[in-house]
């Protein structure tokens, strides 16, 4: 079956994100641990600036998590630069056993699942995964040099500069991963690189609808469902394809693209890249199942998995989603984690794991 | 159903959500900056012209284009003229200026990886075609010239 449930505990113990200097001015503001001040955190390349985040988010999770590096069996992660360098960089710096994983913007969907998987199996004890992007290094790999004064399309997004990464633990803590799904590489034959949200709206739905059967639930039953970067578009295109399969995504849907910048703010569509969900999952949407605000949430990342060599060739964009199932747990487990928070925080703050 | 007819509803239902940019004050906005950045061109021509009345009228017209590519030039390296661009569209990419920002500023972003496999290989991404068509027309229109 596409969905797995977990019948063991996997739990989220904690989680970090880190922004550039605009997502860090959007609604959720208050919500993400750190902000950068400056899009190139003193490195001289963006390539190497989303690297130094990286490691910086993963760090600041296991930090977070009361943990060591050592106590850290596996880095799951991937992120969108060619060969996944800034993951696997970023596992050679920390000296971390790494499974390197690629599903575009659907990344963290892809390694919070993974991970839940090894922890619910009892393979490890605890691991981590997240992703993470830099709009600058994203640009020029996928569009133009950023200097170019070139005017951008109303469909197109914006890559966000930023990331997120989870503990995954077996130890009991206030949120659980309960099921997962896998979804499958759908295509409707958009080929337009600068409408992604319409190339992977399918994709959302095919999984969304895949996981909503198997776990025999409605979209009722969450108190959000978010899916990862579609954009406003693409977030549009996706309740229609729900109604169209006699579903309805009320007002308890929402996509992390739309979700992370004001619409003053010349994004057009909205947010889009590996980090998009990845910080909004790790900042607003942990922190909502961490107080028992949200009861059960389902993240939906999304993921266009073409190249710009296969876009150039005219092929189509396959489109891909995954979706993760988690739970607020808090009342049968009695830790103030708040508190525990905040006393990390300020220790981290002060303490080596996030310095410009 | 089957996959291309699904294919090509979706892509018809996709279209009809897409906002459309509106024409009016797009095209207000080159027309603007397309006239003013001219302006600026015939404000140097004037100023060399009066400078230097020795100059020929082709020479002043290679001075002037000189100092609107570099402006330009100065304005990409500072960050400024890409959101002159993102504002006025054609009207900056139609004057020679946006010839000289679609040089200059891939020049400026790969210069991390070098300055032959950086620069000298990245500088042209952009104007390439513009170059390559420059080059195969006036092939053309020469072939043609030489018969009339």
């Amino acid at each position: 079956m596409q969905t797995i449930v977990l019948k063991n505990g996997a739990y989220i113990r904690a989680g970090y994100s880190i922004v550039g200097p605009l997502e860090g001015k959007g609604p959720l503001k208050d919500y993400f641990d750190y902000i950068l001040k400056d899009d190139t955190f003193k490195e001289k390349t963006f390539e190497k600036s989303e690297r130094k985040m990286f490691k910086n988010i993963l760090t600041g999770a296991i930090e977070k998590a009361g943990l060591n590096i050592d106590d850290v069996e596996f880095f799951f992660g991937g992120d969108l630069l060619n060969q996944i360098v800034s993951s696997s960089y970023t596992a050679r710096e920390l000296g971390l056993p790494f499974v390197g994983l690629y599903s575009a913007c659907a990344t963290m969907a892809e390694s919070l699942a993974l991970a839940s998987i090894f922890i619910s199996n009892g393979l490890a004890k605890n691991v981590v995964a997240g992703t993470c992007t830099h709009f600058s290094s994203a640009e020029r790999q996928y569009r133009f040099p950023l200097e170019l004064g070139n005017q951008r399309p109303p469909t197109s997004q914006w890559t966000i500069t930023g990331g997120g990464a989870s503990i995954v633990s077996n130890v009991k803590s206030n949120v659980k991963v309960v099921a997962v799904t896998f979804g499958k590489v759908v295509d409707y034959g958009i080929n337009d690189v600068n409408n992604m949200g319409a190339a992977m709206a399918p994709a959302a739905c095919d999984t969304i609808m895949t996981h909503l059967q198997n776990v025999k639930r409605s979209p009722r039953d969450y108190d959000f469902i978010a899916t990862g970067d579609l954009g406003k578009l693409g977030s549009e295109i996706l309740i229609d394809l729900m109604e169209y399969n006699k579903m309805t995504l009320g007002k308890n849907y929402s996509d992390c693209g739309c979700m992370m910048y004001d619409k003053t703010e010349r994004v057009f569509m909205g947010g889009s890249g590996a980090g998009c969900s990845a910080s909004i999952f790790n900042s607003y949407l942990l922190k909502k199942l961490q107080s028992g605000e949200f009861k059960r949430v389902l993240l939906v990342s999304t993921g266009a998995l073409m190249s710009t060599t296969t876009s150039q060739q005219g092929d189509t964009i396959p489109g891909i989603a995954h979706a993760v199932e988690l739970e607020y747990v808090g009342d049968d487990v009695k830790i103030d984690n708040k508190k525990k928070w905040d006393s990390v925080k300020v220790k981290q703050l002060a303490k080596a794991g996030v310095k410009e | 159903m089957d996959k291309e007819k699904r294919n090509t509803n979706y892509n018809v239902y996709v279209e009809s959500k897409i906002p459309k940019t509106k024409a009016w004050p797009s095209l207000f906005k080159a027309f603007f900056l397309g006239g003013l950045i001219c302006a600026i061109g015939q404000g140097f021509f004037d100023l060399y012209s009066y400078l230097f009345p020795n100059l020929a009228e082709s020479e002043v017209t290679t001075c002037m284009l000189m100092s609107i590519i570099f402006l330009t030039c100065l304005l990409t390296g500072i960050g400024i003229y890409d959101v002159i661009g993102a504002w006025g569209g054609a009207g900056s990419v139609i004057p020679i200026t946006g010839f000289s920002n679609s040089i200059s500023s891939p020049a400026i972003e790969f210069k991390k990886e070098g300055i032959i496999y950086g620069i000298c290989v990245k500088m042209f991404t952009i104007a390439g075609p513009v170059i390559v068509c420059g080059v195969v027309g006036s092939i053309i229109c020469g072939v043609i010239g030489l018969f009339i």
